[in-house]
């Protein structure tokens, strides 16, 4: 015990504010030359491909073929043009790949599936909050159970539903399966944010003579925004990133950019100039919206985990 | 009734109907709630009808019902004539080619969920109050919006294999590396067993900043008078961590490594993109949908989605009885 001694003394002397003085210690530990080389070599080997395919997907054909991405620097120095946009431009709007039907299929997708689950989920998520039925508890049970259903055990049954009611290879589909597989997690995350709202306000509300429909717009909506915003992120790159229901659900005119960059990736595996920029043409979207949220984001993962 | 169904290659078309779902919809919604309110005194039942009608019924169409038809299935042969008991579990667990496929499935489950969450616990660690904190945090993080497809095309373009012959360079930075140091260039891809663990860096490449900010957030919720008692007590750099850290984040840390699991059993995205389940590389996932949608054998497919749905079982219990552990912490 006597050997810690010195090393407590010192920092008890200055009364300074502890988050301060945690800091300087944290900072000391980092400095620590083990700790600094880990988090470097992660935050390296966490980087350095996104970057390379990044730097690829702006480089002429022949170049990409030639020699590897890390040349270019050395190239770029000389004063020789190694950058353009032609892959960009081929990838979008060559009719061989034609991306920018797909970008629009994309987009068309993920708006209804994201607006429409998380309108039936909150008010499912304010019923099972605050509305005192019968067999409540059991329901909202069930319904939270439901999250252990794979999508994959409804894909068939569902497609053939489909196919019967002479709505399959629409988009009709494709928004109903991504809302339907939306629900459980939507329900159950909203319903916690809901139940953390104080009920003085509910009740409030309830004296002024407001009824549910009312409460829930005028008391819920307004203040559970960041919630939303939480969940739709969620939601959002989970359509836009989804491949297993935009192959299964759709036809050549409604697939979503993932399907048809995953068929590059099949087909044209050697055409690394196509493939580079189209791998890039699908993340940008999720990418600037997830950095424009991220706020949110970490706040819904911590409420709740994420869907899988 | 055509045009509200089909929009071809037209986008303005696409568009179109995509604005007119969603009115569709608010306006179903909107009749919904406007019977609710109008009604006087109505009864609770009417009400909470009103509210949760809506997502029981989505509920019970798009996962009880066909859930229940995928069961049966899995009990028929391949185009659903006739029944044949267990005979297509039998198979997936006795043939060669399934029982790969099966323990494929389990060493993904095992080791991506652990490496995952523990490069995320050391990173957390290790860039926790440093002065880079936030934009260290955000290069692990970023993977997390990058679909599986566009992951896959990025390490694929990693493991780039070019053949070793003079005049001609490596563009696989992988490969690059090894010959770098003196050695011969290999088809990552191809190397059984070697590949099912680089199609696993992917998984874990985008999983570890998941699972870097759970335990990060975790972290700091120990409560100071513990990490000062330890300090006081000579607990400094690896004992605090082993000694306090772990054990205060534990709850924390079984939710990240269920959770990752939960998605490794359902990838499916990364083994298409990179390899298509060939060369040994195929998982549950993916070989459902290789069954059900290519070999068209609707029986063994929907016995391999039941499987599925059985082994995810398990691991979602144990989640479920952590967080009630961690909230009961908080």
């Amino acid at each position: 015990m006597s050997t810690t001694q010195p090393a407590v003394a010192p920092t008890a002397v200055p009364p300074q504010s502890g988050v301060t003085e945690r800091a300087r210690k944290a900072k000391k530990r980092l400095t620590s030359p083990w700790a600094s080389g880990i988090a470097v070599i992660i935050a390296i080997a966490w980087t350095v491909p996104t970057f390379g395919l990044l730097v690829t997907s702006f480089r002429p054909e022949l170049d990409i073929r030639r020699s590897g991405w890390w040349t270019v620097f050395g190239d770029a120095f000389a004063g020789e043009g190694v950058f353009s946009l032609r892959n960009y431009e081929s990838a979008l709007f060559d009719s061989s790949t034609n991306l920018i039907d797909y970008f629009v299929n994309s987009l068309v997708i993920t708006l209804p599936a994201v607006f429409i689950p998380i309108t039936v989920a909150l008010l499912a998520a304010y019923a099972f909050a605050w509305i005192d039925f019968k067999g409540r508890d059991i329901l909202f049970v069930a319904v939270f159970a439901l999250q252990i259903v794979p999508i994959q055990i409804t894909l068939i049954p569902l497609l053939s539903a489909y196919v019967r009611t002479g709505i399959n290879g629409t988009f009709w589909p494709i928004w109903l399966s991504h809302s339907m597989f939306a629900l459980p997690l939507a329900i159950f995350l909203l319903h916690n944010f809901m139940r953390d709202i104080p009920s003085s306000l509910v009740e409030a509300a309830r004296v002024d003579g407001a009824g549910h429909v009312k409460i829930f717009f005028s008391v819920m909506l307004p203040l559970l925004t960041p919630a939303i915003a939480a969940f739709a992120i969620f939601q959002f790159l989970w359509v836009w990133n989804d491949l297993l229901v935009g192959l299964v659900m759709g036809s050549t005119s409604t697939s979503p950019l993932t399907v048809r960059v995953a068929e590059m990736a099949g087909s044209r595996g050697g055409d690394w100039h196509v493939l580079s920029a189209g791998a890039f043409i699908s993340i940008l979207v999720p990418l600037i919206v997830f950095l424009a949220l991220q706020r949110y984001f970490v706040r819904g993962m911590l409420a709740g985990s994420v869907k899988g | 009734m055509d045009w509200l169904l089909r929009a071809g290659d037209d986008p303005v078309h696409k568009f179109l109907l995509m604005i007119i779902a969603i009115a569709m919809f608010v306006v179903v919604m909107a009749l919904i709630l406007f019977v609710v309110d109008r009604r006087r005194n109505p009864s609770k039942w009417f009400v909470a009808g009103g509210f949760v009608g809506p997502a029981l019924v989505l509920l019970t169409a798009g996962l009880l019902y066909p859930a229940g038809g995928t069961i049966v299935n899995s009990f028929q042969n391949r185009n659903g004539s006739e029944f044949i008991g267990f005979d297509n579990y039998a198979r997936a667990f006795s043939e060669p080619a399934f029982v790969l496929v099966l323990g494929n499935t389990a060493l993904w489950v095992l080791v991506a969920p652990l490496l995952a969450t523990f490069i995320g616990l050391v990173y957390a660690v290790v860039v926790d109050h440093s002065r880079f904190e936030k934009f260290a945090k955000a290069l692990v993080f970023l993977p997390m919006a990058i679909s599986m497809v566009g992951a896959g095309i990025i390490w694929r373009f990693v493991y780039e294999f070019k053949p070793d012959q003079p005049g001609i360079e490596q563009t696989g930075l992988l490969n690059q590396v090894i010959v770098w140091f003196g050695g011969q260039p290999v088809q990552f891809l191809l190397e059984r067993p070697a590949n099912t663990f680089l199609l696993m860096v992917v998984l874990i490449w985008i999983q570890t900043g998941f699972a870097m900010t759970l335990l990060s957030a975790s972290i700091r919720a120990i409560p100071v008078d513990i990490v000062e008692a330890a300090r006081l007590d000579g607990l400094s750099g690896f004992g605090m961590f082993w000694r306090i850290t772990i054990p205060s984040i534990r709850p924390a840390l079984v939710v990240v490594l269920t959770t990752i699991a939960m998605t490794t059993l359902k990838v499916f995205d990364i083994v298409r993109t990179m390899t298509a389940g060939r060369y040994g590389t195929s998982v549950v996932a993916n070989e459902f949908y290789e069954q059900s949608f290519r070999q068209n054998n609707a029986g063994l497919g929907a016995a391999l989605a039941v499987l599925l749905f059985i082994i995810v079982i398990p691991v979602i219990i144990y989640n479920v009885r952590q967080m009630r552990l961690a909230e009961e912490v908080r």
